[in-house]
């Protein structure tokens, strides 16, 4: 049975004051909120057994290391890798991305065309311009509608026999669009295409299935879906990750070291050099544990219900636009009132200590699409109740009032 | 001609009139409608502050040995932190404008914008008028 009030317990956070007033968070796309029973997952590894791991052959060691394998197994399981080797715990998804965009800097060759969507956070942007730059292979963007998704018939004309990788989020970070990614796989693959779907954004709303979509590499951040952050996934197909150059050199990524020679270590060893967040990848599983105990059928349920209530009351504040209005969304909205500018309303809600992201959300290009500075952005978890939407739209009517 | 100190004080005794945050903000957005607006011809990535969410442009002359500056923003609050701060600053001698110090953004009840998060480009505004200073203190030198 699902009870906000109960689940808003593990929360302790959620209690505080911000501005003298009680913290409402909605800035959940952002970073989300961490529970105690992964707060105390972290604290346990540094009181009880923390020790580099891999190396050592006493106790500690072994103990911090099988707490570590174990986190990777249940991020495999969660997302139902085939192997727990094709896991690599790396320090976010845009390190994830980077570790790919480099290595296929070496697979690359001029003429060759990237596919990216218009949709996307500059994290999943740069990284392959830069990789465009150093080969010569060509970005294509695919383009977005008026309403926030993506144009697939453009898309279909776009992919080609020269696409050798298409780069898409599973869910849109400004707008809460959830992509068809499916579709995009297939018809990537069909052309010999390698897709990489930026999980980020879909993480905490939706179990993601990488074998049944069949998609060549999922990558995603811990701290998206209550973990901490500068800990998260690159997920790759083992073929692919062993054709895969190796990232960065260093430690546990070497199988022998010789002046001579260096022969690197199998998966997933050789995308983690040095010692890695030990805690956070430990932790990064506990926050798995924890939201697959209660359920993501039952968060996509109960997010839904927000979405729908806090789109029915926004919509009638007079003036406010929402951007994305794609029917598959996350409980993400998006918007602006008139021509108030994003940052005078998110600091009028600051100070009612209500948590808004306004600004560009590090996704520019959809807000020249637009032709807006920015937006306000209210994203929903499952531990926001209603009580707090409602404070929400009373908070912008306010503002509104004021900025006029 | 009052002093840096003398109109710090007298926007801090302003500001303490008021008994929340929402009549400090009104005030300050009410200080934007009276700032001395930028020409458009300035408005110019040249005269934009970087670091800011919102756009800010800050142009800057000299007049008998005073820097007069004029603004604009895209953001109402932010119109009114730069309005403050002009108000504070313009018709003032470089030199006395480079050795203020702006604590009093703080008593004002808005320290929160000092906080050097990339949202709100308070501090590279005080540190634009301050170059403004510096590059005219250098020519009157």
């Amino acid at each position: 049975m699902f009870d906000v009030n109960l689940l808003r317990k593990d929360f302790p956070i959620l209690s505080r004051e911000v501005n003298g007033q009680p913290l409402v968070y909605l800035d959940n796309a952002a970073t989300s909120q961490t529970p105690k029973q992964v707060v105390e997952v972290i604290s346990d590894y540094y009181y009880r057994y923390n020790a580099n791991i891999h190396r050592g052959v006493h106790k500690l060691s072994q103990e911090a290391t099988d707490a570590y394998e174990k986190a990777r197994a249940t991020i495999q399981k969660h997302f139902n890798a085939e192997h727990p080797y094709e896991i690599i715990l790396t320090a976010g998804t845009t390190e994830s991305i980077n570790c790919v965009a480099s290595g296929y800097a070496s697979l690359l060759k001029k003429g060759d065309e990237l596919l990216i969507s218009a949709l996307e956070h500059h994290s999943n942007i740069v990284p392959w311009q830069m990789l465009c730059e150093k080969t010569g292979a060509q970005l294509k963007v695919i383009p977005m509608t008026l309403q926030g998704t993506l144009d697939m018939e453009a898309f279909d004309t776009l992919l080609n026999y020269k696409t050798q990788l298409v780069f898409v989020n599973h869910v849109s970070n400004a707008l809460g669009t959830i992509n068809h990614i499916q579709e995009i796989i297939e018809k990537s693959h069909a052309k010999g295409a390698k897709v990489l779907i930026d999980g980020a954004q879909a993480s905490p709303h939706i179990k993601a299935d990488v074998q049944a979509l069949d998609v060549d590499y999922y990558v995603t951040s811990a701290h998206k879906l209550c973990g901490p952050t500068g800990v998260g996934m690159l997920y790759g197909k083992s073929e692919l990750l062993n054709l895969l150059p190796a990232y960065q050199g260093g430690g546990e990524m070497i199988a022998t070291v010789s002046f001579e020679k260096t022969t690197y270590a199998g998966l997933p060893h050789k995308f983690e050099a040095g010692t890695p967040n030990i805690a956070g990848g430990i932790a990064f599983g506990a926050a798995l544990d924890y939201m697959n105990e209660i359920g993501f059928e039952v968060i996509a349920k109960y997010e839904a219900e927000l979405l729908a209530y806090a789109t029915t009351a926004l919509e009638k504040i007079e003036g406010l636009k929402i951007y994305g209005e794609a029917l598959e969304k996350t409980a993400v909205i998006s918007f602006n009132v008139g021509s108030i500018h994003p940052y005078d309303i998110g600091s009028i809600l600051d100070q009612m200590g209500i948590a808004v992201r306004t600004g560009h959300h590090c996704a520019q290009p959809i807000m020249d699409f637009y032709k807006i500075p920015g937006t306000v952005r209210a994203s929903f978890s499952f531990y926001n109740t209603f009580e707090e939407i409602d404070l929400l739209e009373k908070g912008i009517r306010r503002a509104v009032a004021m900025l006029q | 001609m009052k002093t840096i100190e003398a109109i710090q004080e007298e926007i801090v005794e302003e500001f303490s009139l008021f008994e929340d945050w929402m009549q400090r903000y009104e005030h300050m957005i009410d200080l934007g409608k009276s700032l001395p607006l930028i020409k458009e011809e300035f408005k110019t990535d040249n005269y934009i502050i970087k670091g800011c969410q919102s756009k800010v442009w800050v142009h800057a002359a000299l007049e008998d040995n005073k820097l007069n500056f004029t603004a604009d923003s895209d953001a109402i609050i932010t119109k009114g932190i730069i309005a403050i701060l002009i108000r504070v600053f313009s018709a003032q001698h470089p030199k006395d404008i480079l050795s203020a110090n702006t604590d009093f953004i703080d008593q004002i009840g808005l320290k929160e914008h000092l906080s050097p998060t990339r949202a709100n480009g308070l501090v590279s505004m005080i540190k634009q008028i301050k170059m403004y200073a510096v590059a005219f203190q250098t020519q009157l030198n």
